[in-house]
């Protein structure tokens, strides 16, 4: 009897290592692979060339303004100049997150939230209460977390707080344990660095066209 | 029913999380800080690295934020923006 369990043992432990050892050399090549891919030039160009269509087509889509007041609310006002800033800012992260391809949580917590925001303009007042609410409960509930976790190595308080704080920086990694952040937040500043790269290079670009020629009007 | 069965073994898999796992992490995550790569000592805490994280990806924040207001002040008038564009596509 112990000779049989002895025999299906290694099967299943073979297995589980090959699919282990599957999941980690992926894993290594999706990092290398995304460390590389945001410091490539072609991905540069990419997403300057995305941007500025995405840009073009904000423009577009909000008419010059109209309105005198410049103190009516920002919920309502779409169009003012000051929430421009704010539009191009959103275009550019949405396209940031389009050219990460969903592989990453901060990518795909961009894009659904864009969506969530277009169809739920008017409940923006209460899902803002309801994520204050949310807040506070979970920090209630990490309490007893953090002294569990001082039995570890890295558990840490000090290093705790720093890693939530980090999680709400990066988009979509609040309720993430703390390897998942550090991941993150790793391609994130690679792409945030791309972002700003070609954002520069963009306005270098339009700045110098602005002042090389001259409208014929 | 198999997404169930993967989402028990990442769980699973996790779950003890290694100081050595961290470590690297917190290495790599080191190694894109700037200001850390110029400071050059072997002693920077796992606290410093994150808090120097936090920092950058704030700081890169504002910077998108200035750049997203320029930007937008620059496409304001449609001629440079239709020449961007187009000289933009004439260029790939």
């Amino acid at each position: 009897m112990a000779s049989t369990l002895m025999i299906s043992n290694p099967v299943t432990n073979s297995d589980r290592s090959r699919k282990k050892k599957k999941k980690k050399t992926q894993a290594k090549d999706h990092h290398d692979q995304d460390h590389i891919k945001w410091k490539s030039e072609a991905q540069q160009q990419i997403y300057s060339s995305k941007l500025l269509q995405a840009l073009s087509q904000v423009r577009l889509s909000s008419p010059p303004p109209s309105l005198p007041p410049p103190s009516s609310s920002t919920s309502s006002a779409s169009v003012s100049a000051p929430p421009r800033g704010r539009a191009v800012r959103e275009a550019a992260d949405r396209v940031l997150a389009v050219a990460a391809k969903g592989r990453t949580r901060w990518s795909r917590a961009i894009l659904t939230n864009r969506l969530k925001l277009k169809f739920q303009k008017k409940h923006k007042r209460q899902r803002v209460v309801a994520t204050v609410t949310g807040t506070n409960r979970s920090s209630l509930s990490r309490k007893p977390k953090v002294s569990v976790l001082r039995l570890k190595g890295k558990g840490l308080p000090a290093v705790q707080k720093k890693v939530r704080f980090l999680g709400r920086l990066v988009p979509g990694c609040r309720k993430q344990p703390l390897p998942v952040i550090l991941e993150e937040t790793t391609d994130y500043i690679a792409a945030l660095e791309m972002q700003i790269r070609a954002m520069t290079a963009l306005a270098d670009r339009l700045s110098g066209a602005g002042s090389s020629s001259a409208p014929p009007s | 029913m198999s997404s169930r069965r993967s989402r028990s073994r990442q769980s699973g898999g996790s779950r003890p999380i290694t100081d050595d796992q961290i470590n690297d992490l917190v290495s790599k995550l080191q190694q894109l800080l700037p200001e850390i790569r110029e400071r050059r000592s072997d002693k920077v805490s796992a606290a410093t690295v994150l808090q120097e994280t936090c920092n950058y990806i704030r700081s890169l924040h504002r910077e998108v934020d200035d750049l997203s207001e320029r930007l937008s002040g620059l496409l304001e008038s449609s001629d440079t923006a239709q020449a961007a564009i187009i000289r933009n596509l004439l260029m790939q």
